[in-house]
């Protein structure tokens, strides 16, 4: 039967369903349910809520869990999530998988308490210090919240790296029915690189990412960025819609995405060829799916919660061969069906 | 029976008292005489009556929000205003208290005076929300609920719904889970609730129909 859930409790729900038994988190708007949500159940399912003293508390405390090789997540918004990118980095360099979820509201700085989608560049660029990346994936409905952190935590311990679900203050705030999966079916692999107890049984596994020897350093880096190499080629996720004989095909992702699809209904109502592709991936970047949309679009609009941080991955993805124009609200303010129509029609 | 002048919403979040609210205040308004929402939701800063203040001073009804609610200060702030409510002039006056015992702890502040005003606090509940769906679950969150906000529930308000994917069959069969929970909790099921697009015709007797008016964004008109 499905429930109607707001979008944190779902995300909460669904990483205990995943197999998630440890959370580690700091409360902050808007994602403070999530936590709330997880210090009730928690206790019920056998499996630890620990709220830190604060947001690098937190990830060091996921860092440490997920060495231990359960899965492990913690939860913040954009603020937090600044404090907990020195962590983030730790695991990454340590080849950690964990679940990290930024409930998103507007910035720089304390910003606001509003949905936003401006830690783009941070969650697919620059999560943290050196040469990483870490698995984005963005819902935009409350269902979508529970599928994603499944996949996400079965993706972050195929490539042994972290995953983020990039949501925002809407999805997150907002409530709508869900079906859960059953409880017990999640697939959890063995880890036998995990620092759990070798029993004398074998040599120690060491968790470390401090290596002091350039060249060593460069070797392990350089490996990372191969298997970086294999993820984009599998993992790339988009969702099109009416993009067959579509002219201008918008872009846009997680809440923005449906208020994109509502303009490119009542565009297509007035004749308009308008379509509209959603990276359920932002890294990887579903490039493959650009490219063969631009095939055949004449240009893009990418629609953001943002003052456009998109923009350069999807001209990237299609080789610059159309324009890609930008449309969007920031500061905590969402784009509404009637302000991407008027867009539409300028450019169409 | 001529209901209290102040009626109190309240129940677990998400549970749908904002929309039940906005309905109540809105029909009272269409009825005549003076009409006030109070937004009393002093938690959560997202989907709370304020939001609608257009739609309820169009027609009548005069809202009465947190200082600093519908800006992104978390705040929680009660407005002077509020003791207005205990004025008889203010005519009918709908509270929609926020979500669970940290929401209801609002009203514990102004308990006495609204007992003395005369009011009827309405324990809203809703089949189809995750963590009080069993009449179990429901019957003992109202104990928190009542200890926070110092009042005891006068009646059950059946609000089961499952948003915009809500059917007739839906409410129908959300309607002993309704009884059930009035029953545990020694309180009368006042009556249960359907969005007019899931309304069957004749509304059968103990149902109301209600209005969607929280929406999202996206949605289209």
């Amino acid at each position: 039967m499905k429930v109607l859930m707001k979008g944190n409790e779902a995300l909460a729900e669904a990483a205990i369903r995943a197999g998630c038994r440890h959370f580690f988190g700091y409360p902050i708007t808007p994602q403070t349910e999530l936590a709330a949500y997880m210090s009730k159940r928690m206790p019920k399912v056998g499996g630890t809520y620990l709220q830190a003293e604060s947001e690098i508390s937190a990830i060091n405390m996921v860092l440490g869990a997920a060495s231990a090789g359960v899965r492990a997540m913690t939860s913040s918004s954009s603020p937090g999530i600044s404090l907990k990118s020195e962590g983030i980095s730790y695991m990454a360099g340590s080849d950690l998988p964990a679940l990290i979820i930024n409930v998103q509201r507007g910035g720089p700085g304390l910003g606001g308490i509003q949905p936003s989608q401006a830690d783009y560049w941070q969650a697919t660029k620059a999560t943290g210090h050196g040469d990483f990346q870490i698995l984005v994936f963005a819902p935009s409905t409350v269902q979508e919240m529970v599928d994603l952190v499944s996949d996400a935590f079965d993706a972050a311990d195929r490539w042994r790296m972290p995953a983020m679900i990039l949501a925002d203050g809407m999805l997150g705030q907002m409530m709508e029915p869900v079906a859960l999966p059953e409880e017990g079916r999640a697939q959890l692999v063995e880890k036998p690189w995990a620092a759990a107890g070798h029993g004398g049984k074998r040599p120690h596994n060491v968790i470390n990412s401090l290596y002091l020897t350039p060249d060593k350093l460069e070797e392990l880096v350089a490996a990372r960025y191969f298997r970086y190499d294999q993820v984009k080629r599998q993992e790339q996720r988009a969702e099109t819609y009416l993009c067959e004989d579509a002219e201008l095909i918008l872009v846009a992702y997680g809440a923005s995405a449906r208020v994109a699809r509502s303009a490119v209904n009542q565009a297509r109502e007035r004749g308009r060829k308008v379509g509209l592709i959603r990276p359920i991936t932002l890294w990887p970047f579903p490039a493959d799916c650009l490219q063969e949309a631009a095939k055949t679009a004449k240009a893009f609009l990418s629609v953001e919660m943002s003052m456009g941080q998109m923009v350069d991955d999807v001209k990237l993805a299609i080789d610059c061969k159309a324009p890609v124009h930008f449309y969007g609200r920031t500061g905590g303010m969402i784009p509404t069906p009637a302000g991407v129509l008027e867009e539409i029609e300028r450019l169409v | 029976m001529e209901s209290p002048r102040v009626t109190i919403l309240c129940g677990h979040y998400g549970c749908g008292k904002t929309n039940l609210a906005l309905n109540l205040a809105l029909e009272a308004a269409a009825a005549g005489g003076p009409v006030a929402l109070v937004d009393l939701d002093v938690v959560n800063p997202y989907f709370r009556s304020c939001e609608y203040r257009g739609l309820l001073e169009q027609n009548g009804v005069r809202l009465i929000a947190p200082v600093f609610a519908g800006t992104t200060l978390d705040t929680p702030t009660l407005p002077p205003e509020i003791y207005s409510i205990f004025s008889p002039q203010t005519g009918r006056v709908f509270v929609d208290a926020g979500g669970d015992d940290a929401g209801a702890t609002a009203l514990g502040g102004l308990s006495r005076q609204l007992e003395e005003a005369g009011c009827q606090m309405l324990y809203v509940v809703n089949r189809f929300r995750a963590l009080t769906q069993t009449p179990e679950e429901a019957a003992s969150l109202l104990k928190e609920v009542e200890a926070a906000s110092r009042l005891r529930a006068a009646g059950v308000v059946n609000n089961s719904h499952l948003g915009v994917e809500t059917t007739w069959a839906h409410v129908e069969a959300a309607e002993e889970f309704g009884r059930r929970t009035a029953e545990r909790l020694g309180l009368p099921l006042l009556y249960s609730t359907v969005p007019d697009f899931a309304a069957k015709s004749p509304l059968p007797q103990g149902f109301r129909r209600v209005r969607r008016y929280v929406r999202f964004a996206w949605e289209e008109e």
